[in-house]
């Protein structure tokens, strides 16, 4: 989908305007907003949980160093063959030539954000390498040709009904039900067979356990195992963040990570993958590669990001968020949608071409209260729009208001002559109780009334009052 | 971000500096009395220092930190003097206790200033009850009612159990459970102008809930949210008029609602 040409406010008009989309959205984040609150009804410790996921994380942070060498070393000890990028290009490009030196025609995907954010399902495209999306929502995608709309639900933007269409025109053996049920099977169909062939599997990670060396990774369909575990290679891509001291320490942030994002206790598939096959291994692949990824991460934390660093990925803050509940992942236009996205965008696509996302929030904080790990969205939010301001990317307008309403408004006695004024002029554009046609309230009156002030501030009548006692 | 005022025994009386707000002062003074009248009825001395303006919030979530810096001086300058500083806002009151010590971060002076004002600052209702523990006395209105909890109050001060247990002591009073009474409104102060459609949007379904909740005047703690819901239930022709919640605690529940002629 060609997105590029189009302003934040476009792309969101067009979204307001598509009520397929709106009843998406909302099957969508409804179920997951009610499921999540059912998930911590049961889950009374859930406040000390997410104390503890956030310090785990804090300290990761804070020792990212001494973490990202120890599991180097143990997953080198595994067998694993270890790999660093700076950069989203580089990690697509270790990734293209290790599937290259494997003479790979097609590869298996294993859903994963990370792998969006360095580009590797264009990366791969682009390299003649046949890709094959194996988790369900990230096929409908591949069929669709477009992009995820949601870190967990990469497809959320499809109604089941337009899902359906898709299947039927795209697999070879099309269900005739319109059943999620049936629809399921013609996909497992159209895939089984593919996992089964590839030369190359490729995944993300959601933690990277430091004291073991190995990647930790979690679904709900089982397209993790089945990809990773058939083909010669196995690839795994991961950013830096994703560690976490022991696996003791992958399961108390897994309490969280699964109540947040789905509302179940547990995923159906959760998956520790240590090393190569080994000599009496049934299965398992003969090469296993990890690329450690910072694209960012490390800039994040010199620049005042790196509570952001602790987010894993859950979604709940944009399945909570008013603003991404009526606009969907796409109108973001970066890898990542919702608060946790905004904060994202500008480390990777830079400030200029995104600073919209941060000041498209009404800052209510709901985005933190539901947040797993507690990271302050709405103050790192805002944090772009100070720098935004800092380096003169707002408008002049803007600028110029901000500055001659701070002026007024620290000189009271001017203060009052100009309220005075505004509710003078105000008056005279009201009828009814309604200001109507004024100049300069279009973009509220457009699509509300507002309402005539009194004939007097406070302040005037308050001054009246005292003189009269 | 939560953090529940915690109560304190107040000085008797207490001196009071009420910070009425632009808005309130502009556009609905009769907000700025009920806050008076709430104030004195539970003992205290109030006095409205005539230095307020604004507090600096529009230009804070602008990211223009430096003109927040001008402003939030002139007001910790102005509410010094007083025992409490009290607003009938938890969006203004959000920005003073919990955001003018990172615009003033810079200036360590005035962030310990800014920090010693802060510990004194409360929202009107929960300053009536978790400070004064007052219960409003003799008040009739005969309505439903129902609530929407303003974002900024909910969430940084924890206010919601006291515009309640208050609303409580109003005789003929009932209170309809509101939808998703702690979803945003859409308003975020100049976010509903910048981006207008996407406010809008918001503000519908908002406006819709209230109107499935049966009841007839919706009440809030926050004017600029309350304008928002106020202006889209009257677009769409709804019979839900709206007040702000210290009105009808001082008895001003029969006069004219937010955009109604007087």
């Amino acid at each position: 989908m060609q997105e590029a040409p189009m302003s934040f406010k476009a792309r969101a008009e067009r979204a307001l305007a598509d009520p397929t989309l709106k009843l998406a959205i909302d099957r969508t984040t409804g179920t997951a907003e009610r499921k999540r609150a059912v998930a911590m009804t049961q889950f009374p410790q859930f406040e000390a949980a997410r104390e503890c996921g956030k310090r785990i994380k804090d300290h990761v942070i804070a020792h990212l160093d001494h973490y990202l060498l120890e599991f180097e070393r143990n997953a080198i000890a595994s067998g694993a063959k270890v790999h660093w990028a700076r950069t989203a290009e580089e990690a697509s490009q270790i990734v293209v030539s290790l599937c290259r030196q494997a003479g790979a025609k097609r590869v298996t995907r294993v859903k994963s954000m990370l792998g969006e954010e360095i580009g590797l399902p264009h990366a791969l495209d682009e390299a003649g390498i046949e890709r094959v999306e194996t988790d369900l929502a990230e096929h409908i995608v591949q069929l669709g040709g477009d992009r995820p709309s949601h870190i967990v639900w990469p497809s959320m933007h499809r109604t089941r009904e337009q899902v359906s269409e898709m299947f039927k025109r795209s697999h070879r053996a099309p269900h005739r039900e319109e059943t999620i049920e049936a629809m399921v099977d013609s996909a497992r169909r159209e895939l089984r067979d593919k996992f089964l062939s590839a030369d190359v599997a490729i995944s993300g990670a959601n933690f990277l356990v430091a004291d073991t060396g190995a990647t930790c990774t979690v679904t709900n369909e089982g397209n993790a195992e089945l990809t990773t575990t058939p083909p010669r290679v196995h690839i795994v891509t991961a950013g830096i963040e994703k560690l976490v001291p022991t696996t003791a320490h992958a399961f108390a942030m897994l309490r969280l990570l699964v109540r947040s994002a789905t509302g179940a206790d547990v995923t159906q598939y959760t998956t520790f993958h240590c090393g190569p096959k080994q000599p009496g291994d049934r299965d398992g692949p003969e090469e296993f590669h990890i690329v450690l990824v910072d694209n960012g991460r490390t800039r994040m934390l010199r620049e005042g990001l790196k509570e952001m660093l602790r987010c894993i990925r859950c979604g709940a803050c944009m399945n909570h968020c008013v603003v991404f509940r009526q606009l969907g992942g796409h109108v973001y236009g970066g890898t990542y949608p919702g608060p946790m996205g905004a904060v994202l965008t500008p480390v990777f696509d830079g400030l200029k071409s995104s600073r919209d996302l941060p000041h498209a929030c009404t800052l209510n904080g709901k985005c933190q209260e539901v947040c797993p790990v507690d990271i302050p969205l709405p103050t790192l939010l805002r944090g772009w729009r100070d720098r935004s301001w800092r380096e003169g990317l707002e408008p002049a307008s803007m600028r110029v208001g901000m500055g001659l309403f701070t002026f007024v408004a620290s000189r009271p006695r001017l203060y009052r002559l100009a309220t005075a004024v505004a509710i003078r002029v105000m008056r005279l554009f009201s009828r009814g109780g309604t200001v109507r046609g004024m100049p300069g309230l279009g973009a509220w009156t457009a699509h509300r009334e507002f309402p005539a002030p009194a004939e007097r501030s406070f302040m005037a009548m308050y001054k009246d009052l005292e003189k009269g006692q | 971000m939560t953090q529940p005022q915690s109560a304190s025994r107040p000085p008797s009386p207490p001196r009071v500096g009420l910070f009425v707000t632009c808005l309130v002062d502009a556009m609905r003074p009769s907000v700025g009395f009920a806050a008076l009248k709430l104030l004195r009825d539970a003992g205290c001395r109030v006095e409205v220092p005539e230095a307020q303006t604004c507090c600096g919030q529009p230009a804070f979530n602008s990211g223009d930190t430096a003109d927040t810096a001008v402003l939030a001086r002139r007001f910790i300058e102005a509410f010094e003097p007083y025992d409490y500083v009290v607003a009938p806002s938890g969006s203004c009151v959000g920005m003073t206790r919990a955001h003018y010590v990172e615009a003033l971060a810079d200036d360590p002076a005035w962030a310990e200033r800014a920090r010693r004002l802060a510990d004194r600052t409360y929202e009107l209702m929960s300053f009536l009850v978790d400070v004064m523990h007052f219960t409003p006395a003799g008040v009739k209105l005969d309505a439903t009612v129902t609530y929407h909890d303003s974002c900024s109050g909910l969430r940084e001060l924890g206010v919601y159990a006291q515009p309640r247990a208050l609303l409580d002591s109003v005789s003929g009073l009932s209170l309809m459970p509101l939808e998703g009474n702690d979803v945003c409104c859409g308003f975020g102060g100049t976010f509903c102008v910048k981006y207008p459609a996407i406010s809008n949007a918001v503000v519908a379904e908002k406006a819709d809930a209230i109107d499935r909740s049966g009841a007839r005047l919706l009440l809030g703690g926050d004017l600029g949210c309350l304008m928002n819901m106020a202006g889209k239930l009257k677009r769409k022709g709804s019979r839900v008029r709206a007040f702000h919640a210290a009105e009808v605690l001082a008895g001003m529940g029969d006069g004219p609602a937010i955009g109604e002629e007087r």
